[in-house]
C-alpha cells in the first residue's frame, strides 16, 4: 500500500499533501495540548512501535502470514491525532531510509494510512465500544473491526488514486502517463487483498493487542474511553443512512422544473416534458440568450452528481453524496476557525 | 542422509514465521547500520551541505515525475547511475540491490499494461495471442524508469546525509521543528525496539521444541507485540523523565550549523539546471 514516486501524477501528489496538511496541522495543535512536553518521546516510541509491528509476520489460517499496519492500536493508545503524527513520522522514516513508499507520495501515503485510516479506526472503535468498560470484550470487538476497516478504507483510497490516473492523465496518444490501470482494475485488485489477508493480519493484531492491553496496561485503553461525540453519534449514524440511500433519487424520473440546461431546449425528449411541466406550454426554440452565456460560465466536476470515471449511477450518486457531506463539514471547520482566529485576536488587542 | 537434512533445514523447509520475522528484523538493522556507515563515509556528495542535497534531489524527483518523456527520465537515471558506480563500495552494493527490488516489483505490477492498454499493436505473444500495444509499452516503461529514477535519488540522498543533518535540513521547508524532533527520535528508537523485538523472538525460537499450531503461534506474535509495546510506552515515560532531568521543558533546538560554501553554491546550481532542463524537456 506505500505507493512509489512515479505512480501518480504532480497534480494528485499536490492535492494529497494539501488535503494531508490541515489534518496535520490540527494534529499538532491537539496533540501538543494534550501531552505538552512529553509529546515528542510519546509519539516517537509510538511511531517506531508502528514502524516495528509493520515487519512482524502474523501467522493466518491457512498456513501463510500477513503484516499489519497497526494504525488501529496507535489510535487506542494515543487518539487518532496523535496516532497520525505516529504513522506520519514512520511512513517518512519507511520512505526516505528504506525506500518503502515515495517523496512525492509521501502525502498520499499519509492522507490514506495515518489519516484516513486512523480516523476510520477512531470512528468505528469509539462507535462500537460506546461506554463499555474498558475490561468489556465489546473493546476487542471494536478494535478488531476498527483495524479491519481502516486498512481497507487506507486500500480503497490508494486504490481510487491509482485508478483515476490513466483517465486523466495520459498523453497524446492514449498512453497513461502514471498508473496505467483504470479504477475497473485498480479497485478489485487492491482490495481482493487487503480484505482478506491483510485485513486479517490488522484485525488478528488489533485485537490482539488491546486484549493483551485489558490484562497487562488497562490505564492505556482510558484515553479513548467514551466521550463527547455520543452525544451525536445518533446524527452521524442517520447522514450515513442518508448517504447509502442517496441512490433513491434515481428512481425520480425526469428533470426538476427549471434546472433544465441549454442543451436541453434542442432535444426533442426535454421540450416534451419541459412543455408537461409548464401547463402544457410551449418552450423557446432555442436557450434563451442570456440563460445560454451564463450556463458555461461554471463547469462543475461531477456534473449531475456523476463523476465521468464511476460508470454506476448509484455508486456515483453516494461518492457525490459523500464529497458534498465532507465539503460542508470542511467549510464550517473552516468558518470555526476563522471565527475563532479572529476572537483570539480580538481577545489579545483588549488586553 | 545428514547433509540432504541440512541443505533441506537451511533452504527448502517452509521456514517457521519466527524465523522469516527474525530474518526480515535483522534485515533491517543492517540497512540501518550501512546506511548511517554510508553517510559517514568520506565522499564527494557526503561533503555537500545537506540542504543543497535535499533541495536538489526534490528538485530532481519532482521533475521525474512531471516528466512525460521516457528520454528525460532515462538520462536523469543514468546521471544518478553513473554517481552510484563512482560512489562504489556500499553504496553500489545498497543501490544495486534497491534497483533489483524496484525492477521486480515495479516491473510485476506494469507487465500487464503492456497487453491490456489499447493502442496499436506491436507484438502478439505465441500461444496465448496476448497483444502488445506501443502504449502499453511506453506506458509500462516510463512507470519503471521514473520508479528507479526516485528511488535512486532518495537513496543516494539517504546514503550521502547523516539522518539528523538531514532533519535539520528539513528545516528549510518550513516543516515544524517538532516534527523533525519526534522523527529523529523515531529514528532511534526503531533501532532500540527492533533489537528488543529480535531478542523476545529469538527467546521464543529457542524455547519452542516441535511445530506450534496456528492458535499458539498467533499468540506468540501478539504478545511479542504485546510486551513490545508496553516497552515503548514505558519508555517514553523514563525518556521524557531523563530529558527534563537535562533540563529539557518543551522547547526544541538543535546544533550543527550549516555553512555554504563555494562547491555546495556549485552543486546547487547543477542541480537545478538539470532539474529545470528536465522539467521543460519534459512537459514539451
Amino acid at each position: 500500500m506505500h505507493i512509489p514516486d512515479g505512480y501518480l501524477s504532480p497534480s494528485t501528489c499536490a492535492a494529497l499533501y494539501a488535503g494531508a496538511t490541515p489534518f496535520w496541522h490540527a494534529a499538532f495543535k491537539r496533540t501538543g495540548r494534550m501531552l505538552g512536553g512529553r509529546m515528542a518521546p510519546v509519539l516517537s516510541l509510538c511511531a517506531a512501535f508502528s514502524f516495528v509491528i509493520m515487519m512482524f509476520n502474523i501467522p493466518l489460517p491457512g498456513g501463510t502470514t500477513g503484516h499489519a499496519m497497526g494504525v488501529c492500536v496507535t489510535t487506542v493508545v494515543l487518539g487518532p491525532w496523535g496516532s497520525m503524527l505516529a504513522v506520519s513520522s514512520a511512513l517518512l522514516i519507511q520512505a526516505v531510509f528504506f525506500g518503502d513508499g515515495g517523496i512525492t507520495t509521501f502525502g498520499a501515503n499519509c492522507f490514506n494510512m495515518a489519516i484516513a485510516g486512523s480516523l476510520t479506526a477512531w470512528m468505528v472503535y469509539r462507535g462500537i465500544s460506546g461506554r463499555s468498560a474498558p475490561s468489556s470484550p465489546r473493546r476487542v470487538v471494536a478494535a478488531a473491526l476498527g483495524g479491519y476497516l481502516a486498512i481497507n478504507t487506507a486500500a480503497l483510497l490508494t486504490a481510487i488514486e491509482f485508478g483515476i490516473q490513466p483517465l486523466l492523465f495520459h498523453d497524446p496518444a492514449g498512453a497513461p502517463l502514471y498508473a496505467p490501470y483504470p479504477l475497473r482494475i485498480a479497485v478489485p485488485v487492491m482490495m481482493l487483498g487487503h480484505l482478506t489477508f491483510a485485513g486479517l493480519a490488522e484485525m488478528i493484531v488489533s485485537a490482539g493487542l488491546v486484549l493483551w492491553l485489558q490484562r497487562s496496561r488497562i490505564e492505556l485503553l482510558q484515553f479513548t474511553g467514551d466521550g463527547g461525540w455520543q452525544l451525536t453519534r445518533p446524527f452521524w449514524i442517520g447522514v450515513a443512512v442518508l448517504m447509502i440511500a442517496t441512490p433513491l433519487g434515481l428512481l425520480a424520473a425526469g428533470t426538476a422544473w427549471g434546472e433544465w440546461s441549454a442543451k436541453d431546449f434542442q432535444k426533442t425528449a426535454m421540450r416534451s416534458e419541459m412543455a408537461a411541466a409548464s401547463r402544457n406550454m410551449e418552450p423557446p426554440q432555442s436557450a434563451p440568450a442570456g440563460l445560454k452565456k451564463l450556463s458555461s460560465v461554471w463547469t462543475a466536476p461531477m456534473s449531475d452528481y456523476a463523476p465521468s470515471f464511476f460508470k454506476s449511477l448509484q455508486l456515483g450518486y453516494i461518492l457525490s453524496a459523500m464529497m458534498g457531506t465532507g465539503l460542508v463539514i470542511l467549510l464550517f471547520l473552516i468558518v470555526d476557525w476563522i471565527a475563532g482566529w479572529v476572537s483570539r485576536r480580538k481577545s489579545a488587542a483588549d488586553e | 542422509m545428514n547433509r540432504f537434512m541440512a541443505f533441506y533445514s537451511q533452504h527448502l523447509r517452509k521456514s517457521h514465521f519466527i524465523e522469516r520475522t527474525i530474518r526480515g528484523l535483522n534485515a533491517a538493522i543492517e540497512h540501518i547500520a550501512h546506511v548511517e556507515d554510508s553517510s559517514g563515509s568520506p565522499g564527494l556528495l557526503q561533503r555537500l551541505d545537506p540542504r543543497v542535497k535535499l533541495c536538489g534531489a526534490l528538485l530532481l524527483i519532482c521533475a521525474t515525475v512531471v516528466s512525460s518523456r521516457l528520454a528525460v527520465a532515462a538520462t536523469i537515471l543514468a546521471m544518478a547511475s553513473l554517481v552510484v558506480v563512482f560512489s562504489g563500495g556500499m553504496t553500489l552494493r545498497i543501490v544495486a540491490k534497491l534497483w533489483g527490488a524496484v525492477l521486480l516489483l515495479t516491473g510485476a505490477i506494469a507487465l500487464p499494461a503492456v497487453f491490456i492498454t489499447h493502442g496499436e499493436p506491436v507484438w502478439r505473444m505465441p500461444w496465448v495471442g496476448w497483444i502488445a500495444t506501443a502504449q502499453g509499452l511506453r506506458s509500462a516503461l516510463l512507470l519503471v524508469v521514473r520508479a528507479e529514477t526516485t528511488a535512486t535519488l532518495a537513496m543516494l540522498l539517504a546514503l550521502s546525509t547523516r539522518w539528523m543533518h538531514l532533519l535539520k535540513a528539513l528545516r528549510i521547508l518550513r516543516v515544524p521543528l517538532a516534527f523533525v524532533m519526534i522523527v529523529g527520535m523515531t529514528h532511534r528508537y526503531i533501532c532500540l525496539l527492533l533489537e528488543t523485538s529480535i531478542a523476545y523472538f529469538e527467546a521464543r525460537r529457542t524455547r519452542l521444541i516441535g511445530k506450534a499450531n496456528w492458535k499458539r503461534r498467533r499468540q506468540m506474535a501478539i504478545s511479542t507485540a504485546g510486551v513490545l509495546l508496553e516497552k515503548s510506552i514505558q519508555t517514553s515515560s523514563e525518556v521524557y523523565a531523563a530529558m527534563q532531568a537535562r533540563g529539557f521543558r518543551g522547547e526544541m533546538r538543535t546544533l550543527d550549523e550549516f555553512r555554504m560554501r563555494p562547491l555546495d553554491r556549485l552543486a546547487l546550481a547543477l542541480f537545478a539546471g538539470i532539474a529545470a532542463a528536465a522539467f521543460f524537456l519534459g512537459t514539451l
